[in-house]
């Protein structure tokens, strides 16, 4: 299972895919239509080209005055002749041989030259990456068709230089491409492993780096053809390259200066044209959605319209099943509870496998100034039953409950309006990575005043004290220092007291916590838990706490439930717990922490004496 | 059995001497970072030294200095009596042999694309072993760390974050080191898997003797695996000595707000712990 | 904030110092005669060598290079050797045409791929789809292929637009805005679609941010989330493609001014560069490379102003 993770809304779904296709790129791309169409299409302007000869037999250079402007479907010409009478189908075949090669041109330079330098200045870094960025982006900021210019000025005509020029220029596209990926893979794990383990420089760049880069050079070498076919169509129609080839470009070259008289000579270039750069686009396209895995991009396709409403809008069912359960107010449980859970269930609906649930029929409540503390390990589903109570578990979510009530609110019923008013007002939300959790963009000043003028209507000068005051109360020894912020200028500790001030900011009832200390160092995480407990104390509000750590239960908690894969399985006060886990999870749990296994000497004294207290473990099930 | 051996042992295992690393700025006109002023510690053979810190201690930087990982910039690093601290890559390669390292985080510190027998063949076959030896060593290892045997043929991802890191341990074990430098290798598991893959360093120290460089944030586990700890900050060891002792009794008023600012799972016994911290400590916070 | 303007603009200088150096030594060390280009091949020697002593053809290549250094510095970018005129009057007159041409297509550019950027990735669903297809597909296509159908389709069947020529804004302001309408959409619809293309992969990445739930948590709308945070967050790689759209977009429009007969720098540069005026086409690189670096500084502050985290270097 994977283990705790900050943004839980992709965690359950990823720890899914893991098994997707071990297929190879091949199988995955038979099995996409749009790549094997692509293909095949691809394969009949090939075989067009290659056979030229023998499907035409005339010349498409040829200027042939007689002729010029002749109608199709005669047997000399089945398309027609453009203006010098030169055979219009002639030229799309012979015309299919310069593209292709054109673009096999562009193709070769662009990626000989941006690859390997993409390569050594990803790895290498130092001088070799300065030196190739600042050649990389003098020649982007070159207009290509300005130094085709220049080239022509110098060299005259040639379309298979002005290719190689264009090859040239766009080069920087691949080495920045390449480069990236370098670097990023520089930068794992597992490549310092490798140095470890004594691997040469050239054996890690073959054997761990080289894989990497093969996939973004292919989806980009598609895309260097697809434009190196539309360059050297444009060549040609300027007039830039030779002519003594047949060209799509020098067709409509023709077709554009006999617009007015013979308009449809520009239909079949443009076709071809069209056809030839799509397939390659879409091949590209078909390579990458095959490696980056599809649900990445089924889900940011139906993401769209739930991003920002999802969670807080349940499916009509599920409406009607909380209506007909509690017609009237909270359960029979416990008549003060701020907020009732019962029978909550969450599930994620997979692709091509059966649904996930996360949350099987979780139900808890909490009264007023109550700290409940909701324990277990990754994928227990603490965090997202925290999500469900603020109405934010992402899109792609199924939430059903039987009640689910806060303050005597249904909140599967409200709008999505009245979730705005109810998050960050009467329910507070702290979150667990702080540097995460913090727009780069904006000053920590504005991040604690915006909603404070939202919820509060407060003027700006009153949220801005509000806003110093709050940051002297959660510890912050500069307060308009850290006001004045952006958050990259801040600590980490600190920056998680902005997020606590933030949450507490409008009096809320309801404050929730997803493991707030986690990402903390123990002493600040001893300061932040003793705030959390002051604050708690001073407005008396209930808390719901997340974490996997009993220690920060025993110190903040007054209840309990511990959670193991997606259920409830011992709830309990915290002293009550402790002192007699019942179930055996929990026991398991508490016997895990370190806090009383033997140190080394009393396993040592323990072997001298012959009694057998070591805890080898046979299994391996973890 | 290993602080005995200590004493026979004349010349310890790994020795750091006044370690000074600095990091250079990325901003031309800025004075380099000092990650670690002036580190001396010893490691005897089978012993376990736990390095404790909390983030920016440098206790990470110690154990890449260790690995040849970061760069050296003033005193000295000896293995076996050989100063280790600018070898030159073709003798840092060598070490590989001796010195191996298992990362924090199982998720990167294996490559997805390569399947189990993959990473475990590669560092033999790169020393030289033919394929057959190296896919039968490869066997022993998965057993020795308790991995099932067709493990061999699946990939990373395929694994929970406990099984990775045993991966990570069958690689770091599989020529037979005589140190290996563990960097947070159970922050990032769960609490009942953390417990079961320390036993798994124990079992693994107790049958092959090989020495640990245990590097952690947490006082527990630390006592726990630990013979001896050093306590870090701010690129200085603070306090070094017998584990158990250090972690129950510590003399440096540092050390002692580490262990009183971990909580432990007991409300009575905690409740008194945050009261002796509260006492210690009462100016506002600065962090 | 002024030493970052300062170091970008050296950075810059040493640029264009460098590409104008190079474009020199390509342009006078290698390939045809210049002179016969001008001549033709039948003139006889003394006329070839009176014109090479004319144009200072016959001084060593260093000694040209340090005058032409000198002239540049000063503003003088030389005389044509076909019409005599000074190079700059020549560009005044072509330069402005061309940059409507560039700045309206950017305009559109931004403003519109931006928001349909959005639109995809907050609608998601089959307006995302159909974005999407669109969008890869105008990409992809030249826009003097895009500019020749449009031609075709409003020009020719329809006769909506004028297919050719220039007018002045001076002229007639609605003149040229019907003439420069076909070309500018040409040229934006392929910048368009990478604009959008690019935004909304930029909006789904930061609509899936860890800050965008705490906001949602601390109650903000959605309206104020969307338009004020992801937005401002998703800018900066926009931000960037348009800086290279901007040069592509100059490519673009020395093609699309071929198309509708344009009398644009494009036009001018072709021109120069098949009658071998050098010159001209020095002034040329050397003035697009300079737009190049200004567009890029303008944009840098942009990109400043959006991302604090920029703004240190």
């Amino acid at each position: 299972m994977s283990e705790n993770t900050s943004s839980g809304a992709a965690a359950p779904l990823l720890a899914d895919e893991a098994n997707v296709a071990r297929y190879g790129l091949f199988h995955r791309l038979l099995r996409d239509p749009v790549a094997v169409i692509s293909a095949v299409i691809l394969a009949i302007v090939v075989l067009a080209a290659v056979f030229a000869p023998l499907l035409t037999n005339q010349d498409p250079v040829q200027n042939k005055l007689a002729d010029s402007l002749a109608p199709p479907f005669t047997a000399a010409h089945p398309l027609g002749a453009d203006s010098v009478g030169r055979d219009v189908l002639a030229q799309l075949l012979y015309g299919a041989r310069t593209s292709l090669i054109g673009a096999v041109i562009v193709v070769v330079v662009c990626m000989g030259l941006g690859v390997p330098a993409g390569i050594l200045a990803g790895y290498f870094r130092g001088w070799i990456d300065s030196t190739g960025s600042w050649i990389s982006n003098a020649l982007m900021s070159l207009p290509a068709i300005v130094v085709l210019l220049v080239v022509l000025a110098r060299v005259g005509r040639s379309t298979p230089l002005a290719l190689a020029v264009f090859g040239i220029l766009i080069a920087p596209a691949a080495f920045q491409l390449i480069r990236g990926s370098v670097r990023a893979v520089r930068e794992e794990l597992y490549i310092d492993a490798a140095r470890v383990s004594g691997l040469s420089n050239a054996r890690i760049m073959g054997r761990h780096v080289l894989p990497v880069v093969i996939a973004p050079s292919i989806i980009q070498g598609s895309q260097f053809a697809a434009a190196g076919i539309g360059i050297e169509a444009g060549i040609a129609f300027l007039g830039l390259g030779t002519s003594d080839h047949a060209s799509w470009g020098l067709m409509l070259n023709d077709a554009s200066q006999n617009i007015f008289v013979a308009p449809s000579l520009i239909v079949w270039p443009t076709i071809a044209i069209v056809t030839t750069i799509m397939v390659f686009t879409l091949l590209g396209n078909s390579v990458r959605d095959a490696l980056t895995g599809t649900t990445t991009n089924k889900k940011r396709r139906s993401m769209g319209a739930r991003v920002l409403t999802g969670g807080s809008s349940t499916s009509a069912a599920s409406r009607e099943v909380a209506q007909q359960a509690s017609p009237l107010g909270p359960t029979s449980r416990t008549t003060d509870a701020l907020l009732v859970v019962e029978g909550l269930k969450i599930t994620y609906a997979a692709q091509d496998r059966a649904d996930k649930t996360v949350v099987h029929d979780v139900s808890l409540s909490l009264r007023k100034g109550e700290i409940l503390g909701l324990v277990g390990e990754s994928g227990s589903g603490k965090s997202q039953t925290a999500f469900a109570v603020l109405g934010l578990l992402p899109g792609a979510a199924r939430m059903n409950a039987t009640s689910l009530i806060f303050n005597g609110q249904e909140l599967p019923k409200l709008s999505s309006e009245q979730w705005n008013n109810l998050r960050g007002r009467q329910i507070g939300y702290i979150p667990q990575e702080p540097m995460s959790n913090l727009d780069p963009s904006y000053r920590i000043g504005f991040q604690l005043t915006e909603p404070m003028r939202h919820h509060l209507q407060l003027s700006k000068t009153a949220a801005r004290q509000e806003a110093l005051r709050l940051l002297a109360r959660v510890g912050i020894s500069d307060p308009q220092r850290v006001f004045d912020s952006y958050p990259h200028e801040i600590s980490g500790g600190m920056a998680q007291r902005v997020l606590i001030a933030g949450a507490v900011s409008c009096n809320p009832e309801l404050l929730i916590a997803d493991e707030p200390t986690t990402a903390l160092d123990v002493t600040v995480q001893a300061e932040v838990l003793d705030l959390i407990r002051d604050l708690q104390s001073e407005r008396h509000m209930a808390v719901l706490l997340v974490t996997h750590n009993f220690g920060v239960v025993a110190d903040l908690c007054d209840q309990v439930a511990v959670m193991q894969a997606g259920r409830i399985v011992e709830a309990a006060s915290a002293l009550e717990l402790f002192a007699n886990p019942r179930h055996e999870y929990t026991r398991m749990l508490l016997d895990s922490t370190m806090e009383n296994a033997p140190s080394r000497r009393q396993m040592a004294l323990s072997q001298w004496q012959g009694s057998d207290t070591q805890t080898m473990n046979q299994d391996a099930i973890s | 059995m290993t602080e005995t051996q200590a004493l026979r042992d004349p010349i310890p295992l790994l020795e750091v001497d006044d370690l000074v690393v600095d990091y250079a700025s990325k901003r031309w006109n800025r004075a380099p970072f000092r990650a670690l002023r002036g580190i001396s510690l010893t490691i005897g053979r089978g012993e376990t030294l736990g390095l404790v810190g909390e983030s920016g201690s440098g206790k990470s930087t110690l154990g890449r200095a260790v690995l040849g990982l970061a760069p050296v910039t003033a005193g000295d690093i000896r293995f076996n009596g050989q100063t280790i601290s600018h070898l030159k890559a073709r003798h840092r390669r060598a070490l590989s042999q001796d010195m191996q390292v298992v990362f924090q985080d199982p998720y990167t510190s294996l490559n997805p694309a390569m399947t189990v027998n993959d990473i475990l063949t590669e560092p033999l076959v790169v020393a030289g072993d033919t394929r057959r030896d190296a896919e039968s060593r490869v066997k022993e290892l998965l057993d020795f760390v308790h991995l099932p045997a067709n493990s061999g043929q699946r990939l990373p991802r395929e694994f929970s974050g406990g099984q990775r890191q045993r991966v990570a341990i069958a690689r770091a074990l599989c020529r037979s080191p005589k140190l290996v430098v563990c960097d947070e290798p159970v922050s990032a598991l769960d609490l009942s898997t953390q417990a079961r893959v320390l036993d798994l360093f124990i079992e693994i120290q107790e049958r092959t003797g090989v020495s640990y460089l245990f590097v952690t944030h947490d006082l527990a586990v630390v006592r726990h695996i630990g013979h001896r700890v050093a306590v870090m900050r701010a690129g200085e060891i603070l306090e070094t000595g017998d584990a158990e002792k250090v972690t129950s009794s510590p003399e440096h008023p540092y050390t002692q707000q580490l262990l009183l600012a971990a909580p432990v799972p007991d409300p009575k016994r905690q409740a008194l712990r945050r009261i002796q911290r509260q006492k210690i400590s009462s100016a506002p916070a600065t962090v | 904030m002024l030493l970052f303007i300062l170091r970008r603009l050296f950075a810059g200088a040493v640029l264009l110092f460098v590409i104008g150096s190079v474009t020199f030594f390509l342009l006078n060390l290698s390939g045809q005669d210049p002179v016969r280009q001008i001549l033709g091949q039948a003139a006889s020697a003394t006329v070839a060598e009176g014109k090479r002593h004319e144009l200072g053809l016959d001084q060593p290549v260093l000694a040209r290079y340090g005058e032409w250094i000198s002239e540049v510095v000063t503003g003088n970018l030389g005389t044509s050797w076909f019409n005599n005129q000074p190079v700059t009057s020549l560009l005044a007159q072509t330069i402005p045409v061309t940059m409507s041409l560039v700045l309206g297509a950017i305009l559109i550019t931004s403003f519109l791929g931006a928001a349909l950027g959005v639109l995809a990735a907050v609608r998601g669903g089959v307006v995302d789809r159909v974005l999407q297809i669109l969008s890869t597909l105008f990409y992809a296509i030249p826009s003097f292929l895009v500019s020749l159908v449009l031609v075709l389709v409003l020009a020719v069947q329809l006769g909506v637009l004028p297919a050719t020529g220039f007018v002045p804004f001076g002229n007639s302001p609605g003149g040229w805005l019907t003439s420069i309408t076909l070309p500018v959409v040409s040229l934006a619809l392929g910048a368009t679609s990478s604009v959008a293309l690019q935004v909304r992969g930029s909006m789904i990445d930061v609509l899936e941010q860890d800050y965008v739930r705490t906001l949602r948590a601390r109650g903000l709308s959605t309206r104020s989330i969307l338009y004020r945070h992801a937005l401002r967050n998703a800018s900066p790689p926009a931000v960037t493609t348009l800086s290279l759209i901007f040069i592509v977009l100059i490519s673009g429009a020395v093609i699309v001014e071929k198309v509708f007969n344009i009398p644009g720098i494009g036009t001018q540069a072709n021109l120069a560069a098949a009658q071998g005026d050098l010159p001209v086409v020095l002034g040329v690189v050397l003035v697009t490379v300079t737009m190049v670096v200004l567009v890029n500084l303008l944009l840098d502050l942009v990109q400043g102003w959006l991302n604090p985290k920029v703004r240190v270097a």
